[in-house]
């Protein structure tokens, strides 16, 4: 039913060249002065999964927002199927892009059926509220996202993995086949993590090209098949994890420590993070290890690191 | 609870509103005074004078008030995603005094037909002041941006009002009769165009229910639906300031009402604002109804404003409310 479920007419016409839907082209973007993104072009490949992946405060967050055009470019345009967004009605980009912000609060008491139905706003209008198309996509929005049972429930009433079902169900409702991601995963304990991911990976089989934020570096190694590695407001690498992810990267975009090994049981690299404690000994001692990671691994060794490092 | 079902109730108590006051009347004294013939029975006519110049004109503008300030507070509600929010919130009652005061105090105007215009014009006034505050600097359009303006122009027209109601005995006592929400002495020169405002006001909030719907999951959300937050923001705030600065300039500040009529709602509909509404209009209308029938009851033969019987039964209904938990967040 996957296949059907995104070639219906309400998911909109089908581009038919092969080329990026989505890219920005030279945005700055910024809160008030500061420019967290300055002069970046970025272009999101169709039909695959793309993760944006970066440090804490590198603009992948605003990136995202950007090219859902929750935030205003200073510079540069967001250009979507040829047209710059800034000049589209916000309701006809509604129609092409659907897009889950981080960590959304649904009102209390308010019904999964009823969420997931606020999905067809973009479709509705004064004269035209309410249809059986709309009736029968909610449906198969709900039973794609296998929430259908807990259709009568309040949202409020279910746990985390469950709301976060219910919410990529009403941006499915949306009816596009381009969706954006904030994140989908925060809060949601490691299995509930995966869970959201696989039905991620349903709807990009199903024919979406999905972007997303993602904090977990091996979740996103596993789950995209293009990663766009951002540090200080710019991209470092972008490209197949298999071709991106390796210990170098870590180092040079998170500061990160780490082994790159085979996944045993997937087929995509594998990142074990080198902390400071509990591991073996010898394998601090990396190639392509960084002159400070050395001497930090020293002193500690030497017990000369400050107490307050412990505290937490 | 349905729709029509407190539409019923609307039009009973609406009846029961016609029979009541320091002189009771039958309901066939009423009908006739409404309906019959005219008379030269000297009772018969005093009747007359009683339900066409008084009971009527009350009865109509507790509904049309009612529902007014009833649809405004569940829209404010709606807007800030705040529970507590009122219609006084964006400043229109403090808007309101302090014109009626001001211009008693330049121009000693006496009766309420001469001022209801300024009180009006008040009220806008400060809605448009604590909009565009609202709307200037990085908080734009922010719900707690609006609350903190329309909290801060609030106490300056508070403190303005108090200053001139001081310095002016005759505003003092404007202000005293004002002051206390009545939906009595109000004569359909009035109550005509307060109506014909409030309606364009009702229109308006009709069209923004299915945007405040997607507002209630949060901007970014809205947005990615499709919504234009700037214009449903700034509808919904000409609605919210029409309405509830119509009521006010015709009963003067009836504070409570919308914010607790709200909340009956959220209670009987769940959070469709399509649904909540429309209930909360109706809801505003039975209970500022009800509230000046009681009013006209407690102490014969005279009156206890509308207003303040709104705020002395509100008080212990809302109070029981937070006892049970029956509260919803907006």
């Amino acid at each position: 039913m996957s296949a059907e479920y995104v070639t219906g007419n309400e998911y909109g016409a089908h581009t038919s060249h092969g080329g990026s839907r989505l890219a920005a082209r030279g945005v700055t973007v910024g809160y008030g002065s500061r420019a967290v993104i300055d002069g970046l072009d970025v272009a999101i490949p169709p039909g695959v999964i793309t993760t944006i992946i970066g440090p804490n405060g590198c603009g992948k967050s605003t990136l995202l927002r950007t090219l859902t055009r929750l935030l205003k470019p200073a510079k540069g345009t967001v250009v979507l199927d040829g047209e710059d967004v800034a000049r589209l009605k916000t309701r006809d980009v509604a129609k092409k892009l659907g897009l889950l912000p981080q960590a959304p609060v649904a009102p209390e008491g308010l019904t999964v059926s009823d969420l997931v139905a606020r999905g067809r706003h973009p479709h509705q209008s004064w004269l035209r509220q309410w249809s059986s198309d709309d009736a029968g996509v909610v449906e198969r929005a709900l039973a794609m996202t296998g929430v259908s049972e807990l259709a009568d429930r309040p949202v409020d009433s279910l746990s985390g993995g469950q709301r976060q079902r219910v919410w990529i169900s009403m941006t499915l409702a949306q009816g596009t086949d381009l969706l954006l991601l904030d994140e989908p995963t925060t809060y949601l304990d490691l299995a509930h993590a995966i869970d959201v991911l696989d039905l991620v990976d349903d709807l990009h089989e199903s024919g979406c090209t999905v972007v997303m934020v993602l904090h977990d570096l091996n979740l996103a190694t596993r789950y995209s098949d293009h990663l766009i590695v951002m540090r200080e407001g710019s991209i470092l690498a972008q490209g197949h994890p298999r071709d991106v992810i390796t210990a170098g990267l870590l180092d040079e975009a998170f500061g990160l420590r780490a082994t790159v090994i085979e996944d045993p049981v997937g087929d995509r690299p594998l990142i074990v993070p080198i902390g400071r404690t509990h591991v073996q000994a010898g394998q601090s001692e990396q190639p392509g290890q960084s002159e400070q990671f050395g001497h930090s691994e020293h002193s500690e060794r030497s017990g000369t690191v400050p107490a307050e490092e412990y505290a937490n | 609870m349905g729709l029509g079902t407190l539409a019923v109730i609307l039009v009973v108590v609406g009846a029961v509103s016609l029979t009541v006051g320091a002189r009771a009347l039958s309901p066939p004294e009423v009908w006739h005074a409404l309906f019959g013939p005219p008379d030269s029975d000297q009772g018969l006519t005093e009747i007359r004078l009683i339900v066409q110049t008084a009971r009527v004109p009350r009865t109509v503008l507790a509904v049309v008030a009612g529902i007014a300030l009833g649809v405004g507070g569940a829209l404010i509600q709606g807007y800030t995603r705040n529970p507590i929010a009122d219609t006084g919130l964006l400043g229109v009652n403090a808007g309101a005094s302090f014109a009626v005061v001001s211009v008693i105090a330049l121009f000693g105007f006496a009766n309420p037909f001469q001022y209801v215009w300024f009180a009006f014009l008040g009220a806008a006034v400060a809605g448009v002041v604590v909009f565009g505050l609202a709307s200037i600097g990085r908080g734009a359009g922010n719900p707690l941006t609006l609350a903190l303006a329309g909290q801060g122009i609030t106490v300056f027209l508070a403190a303005m009002t108090t200053a001139v109601s001081l310095s002016d005995q005759k505003s003092l006592n404007a202000l005293r009769f004002w002051n206390s929400g009545s939906v009595a002495g109000v004569g359909f020169g009035v109550i005509w165009p307060v109506t014909v405002f409030i309606a364009v006001g009702l229109v308006l909030a009709a069209t923004v229910l299915p945007a405040l719907n997607l507002l209630n999951l949060g901007d970014d959300v809205a947005r990615g639906l499709g919504v234009n937050l700037a214009l449903s923001r700034t509808v919904g705030i000409v609605a919210i300031t029409l309405l509830a600065g119509s009521a006010t300039a015709a009963c003067g500040p009836i504070a409570f009402l919308g914010l607790m009529v709200a909340h009956v709602a959220r209670y009987l509909t769940g959070p469709d604002y399509r649904w909540l509404v429309p209930y909360a209009g109706l809801l505003g209308a039975v209970v500022l109804l009800v509230c000046d029938i009681v009013g006209r009851l407690v102490v014969r033969p005279g009156e206890l404003d509308a207003g303040v019987v709104v705020a002395l039964l509100g008080a212990p209904f809302f109070a029981i409310l937070v006892w049970r938990g029956k509260f919803r967040s907006a």
